[in-house]
């Protein structure tokens, strides 16, 4: 166990004492913290930005990016409000209403969170793209969310995009931001509906009134990937705002004058919830990196932008580790009130790490895709226990669920999952509906949505076990889903990749540990009669998933091997390939195809 | 090791890693993780297999001097022996 240590000798928090919380908490009380639309509703930009002006903060800087050239851009409510108004405007303009899809694509330039809020208020919905997506990626997704606006820079429209246009025909406007985008202002167009931004600004007012917003309203899609099949799209509605901002008070302990930074990119859906929506709901000042990885410059903007509360990931701490002491030497931290982490387990190492280090404890924190917003977290101002994933958020409860041998949650007399009560069992982590941040549905797949619950429970999929004091530990992922560098990559979308090279008969995707991002991903390949291993097709087999998949996604590691082990009914053993790739006892082979 | 041997090198590192890169269109004075799409996980690989074939480990606190092909050269022939 770790004492509190904060380094300026505060304990207190915006929560307080966390039992008591818990007691007391609703999540309609919750809804009361925020101030819901005059015009009848909830909308989340509404409640991230307008809202802070009527309350008279506009002037309170909303955003600080910091950006590569040295030309910072700092904005205050006032402007955030006044130029999502605009974004919203551009979308009437063009035709783009309440429920059509804008998805985004770019680096952490501002006008991407200008496009993020400005959809918001027009009541369409929004969802991130990574920008490491190669095409593949974004294909898949914009296709399966009908997109009809993508705001994208010109380079990632060029390089990523515009060859996908015929595949993509419910894609009608690109709008065009960052940089080499206002060049093309009046210039010809380079692709069908393609405009840039700042062509369709000059018409607008920045005055712009939020239509009345049905909470239940969708309002973010965010992708994820699962064992099998495509990506699948979960839809949160703009009652999500209530889960984000609760939990941004409690788990992040945001005050109205914190400066924090969320290292996240919102390309993913941590980016979005926290990096944008959940801080600005505070009122606090977001910093915005529009940079790359880099300790030494990481120390020194905690430092020069004087960050009070730093939310970012292991496999970032894991890098700082890396990096050793001599790039945070000099540097004054004291500003650093609280640094959270998410994406994968942190490491008790890393914790310590930190206490000796930077001289503050880090605090983990869980939450999925489809959970919207944090569910199980170590609390600002209690006991950290390095490696502990923590306690469920006040509104939030959470049980261990039994699974049988082949990994199925088993179902009780009344049609839930069977609990397990007694301390340090393992099964998976199931939280019970509903809570606003909860996932609505899966985009276009009804069945994908219903398998995901089991009676009045979420499934995660996350094997865990919770101590006698209450503190849940991640063991494991219950599937074959891939973590690498706290994004889920799912092996059929890399194997149905690595399918269409003409050399490849089959493919089959795993995980293998990596002391840095948690997984890296590695594909066993059998090659295709006429073609014979090398080092020139290795070569070629991992540019060509680059290509495809983008780094992000595409396997860092190939292995030739003619007889992928398979079940009886031809499907690819990824569990077995793992196990013999580490090392690991084989478990159960009774569906193993016995070659004839 | 002079410059245009430390080039070289380093490009054909960067194409172990990213196969999919056309050589000859790497620029001189861009950030490689832009202009061919190295994240940071290829970035450290790159560090590594770096230190491997010529020797030159760059710590940490030198790693903005070695974000560019140019920086790179630079760096590896003002260091190699």
């Amino acid at each position: 166990m770790v004492a509190e240590g904060t380094g300026t000798g505060q304990v207190s928090s915006v929560m307080g004492d966390y039992a008591l919380a818990c007691a007391q908490f609703s999540w309609s009380t919750a809804g009361d913290w925020l101030d819901g639309l005059p015009q009848g509703g909830r909308n989340i930009a509404y409640e991230a930005v307008d809202r802070h002006v009527i309350h008279g903060r506009g002037d309170h800087v909303a955003f600080r990016f910091v950006a590569s050239d040295g030309l910072d851009v700092a904005w205050t409510y006032a402007e955030l409000a006044e130029r999502t108004s605009r974004f919203a405007e551009v979308l009437r303009e063009l035709g783009v209403g309440p429920g059509d899809l804008v998805c985004g694509l770019s680096g952490r330039i501002p006008d991407l969170y200008v496009a993020l809020l400005g959809t918001l208020k027009a009541r369409s919905v929004f969802s991130p793209l990574f920008s490491a997506f190669g095409p593949e990626p974004i294909r898949q997704r914009m296709g399966i969310g009908h997109a009809r606006v993508l705001v994208t820079t010109p380079a990632l429209y060029r390089k990523k995009v515009h060859g996908l246009r015929a595949e993509l025909p419910d894609l009608e406007h690109v709008l065009l931001i960052g940089p080499g985008s206002a060049e093309l202002v009046g210039a010809e167009r380079i692709g069908p509906g393609v405009v840039p931004l700042a062509e369709l600004w000059a018409t607008t007012t920045g005055a712009f009134e939020i239509e009345p917003t049905d909470p239940e309203e969708p309002a973010l899609i965010h992708f994820t990937s699962g064992t099998t099949g495509t990506p699948k799209g979960a839809v949160h509605v703009h009652d999500a705002v209530v889960a984000h901002h609760a939990t941004a008070r409690y788990v992040l302990d945001l005050r109205d004058d914190d400066i924090f930074w969320c290292t996240a990119d919102p390309g993913w859906v941590t980016g979005t919830s926290y990096g944008v929506i959940a801080p600005l709901t505070c009122g606090v000042t977001c910093v915005v990196d529009e940079l790359e990885f880099d300790a030494r410059r990481w120390y020194r903007l905690l430092e020069q932008e004087h960050v009070t509360v730093w939310y970012t990931a292991p496999t970032a701490l894991r890098m700082l580790m890396r990096a050793g002491s001599a790039p945070h030497e000099g540097c004054d931290l004291s500003a650093l009130r609280h640094v959270a982490s998410v994406g994968e387990p942190l490491n008790p190492e890393v914790v310590h790490w930190g206490l000796q280090e930077i001289d503050r404890p880090i605090r983990d924190t869980w939450w999925q895709t489809e959970t919207g917003a944090i569910m199980v977290a170590n609390y600002h101002g209690t006991e950290v226990r390095p490696g502990s994933m923590g306690r469920p958020v006040p509104g939030i409860e959470a049980a261990v669920v039994a699974r049988d041998p082949q990994g199925e949650v088993l179902r009780g007399p009344d049609g839930g999952p069977i609990p397990l009560d007694e301390p340090d069992a393992l099964g998976e982590l199931a939280l019970r509906r509903p809570w606003p941040s909860l996932m609505r549905s899966y985009i276009g797949a009804p069945e994908r949505y219903a398998t995901a619950f089991l009676g009045d429970w979420y499934l995660s999929g996350d094997l865990v076990r919770r101590d006698a004091d209450g503190w849940f530990w991640f063991v494991g992922r219950g599937d074959d889903v891939i973590k690498s560098a706290g994004h889920l990559i799912g092996p059929f979308e890399v194997e149905s990749a690595l399918l269409e090279h003409p050399a490849v008969a089959e493919a089959g995707v795993i995980g293998v540990p990596d002391p840095i991002v948690g997984e890296v991903v590695k594909a066993f390949v059998a090659l295709k009669p006429g073609f014979e291993p090398s080092d020139a097709l290795h070569r070629e087999l991992i540019g060509f998933g680059r290509s495809r998949l983008g780094n992000a996604v595409a396997p860092r590691d190939i292995t030739f091997q003619q007889d992928l082990p398979k079940t009886r009914s031809g499907k690819i053993m990824r569990r077995l390939l793992r196990a013999r790739e580490l090392g690991l006892p084989e478990g159960d082979l009774s569906t193993l195809e016995v070659p004839s | 090791m002079n410059p245009t041997s430390a080039r070289e090198t380093v490009l054909e590192l960067i194409g172990e890693i990213a196969p999919e890169v056309d050589m000859g269109s790497v620029p001189d004075d861009e950030d490689l993780r832009d202009a061919v799409d190295l994240d940071s996980l290829d970035f450290l690989t790159l560090v590594e297999r770096v230190h491997e074939v010529t020797g030159v480990d760059v710590p940490e606190n030198d790693y903005d001097q070695v974000r560019t092909l140019n920086g790179w050269a630079a760096y590896l022939a003002a260091h190699a022996s």
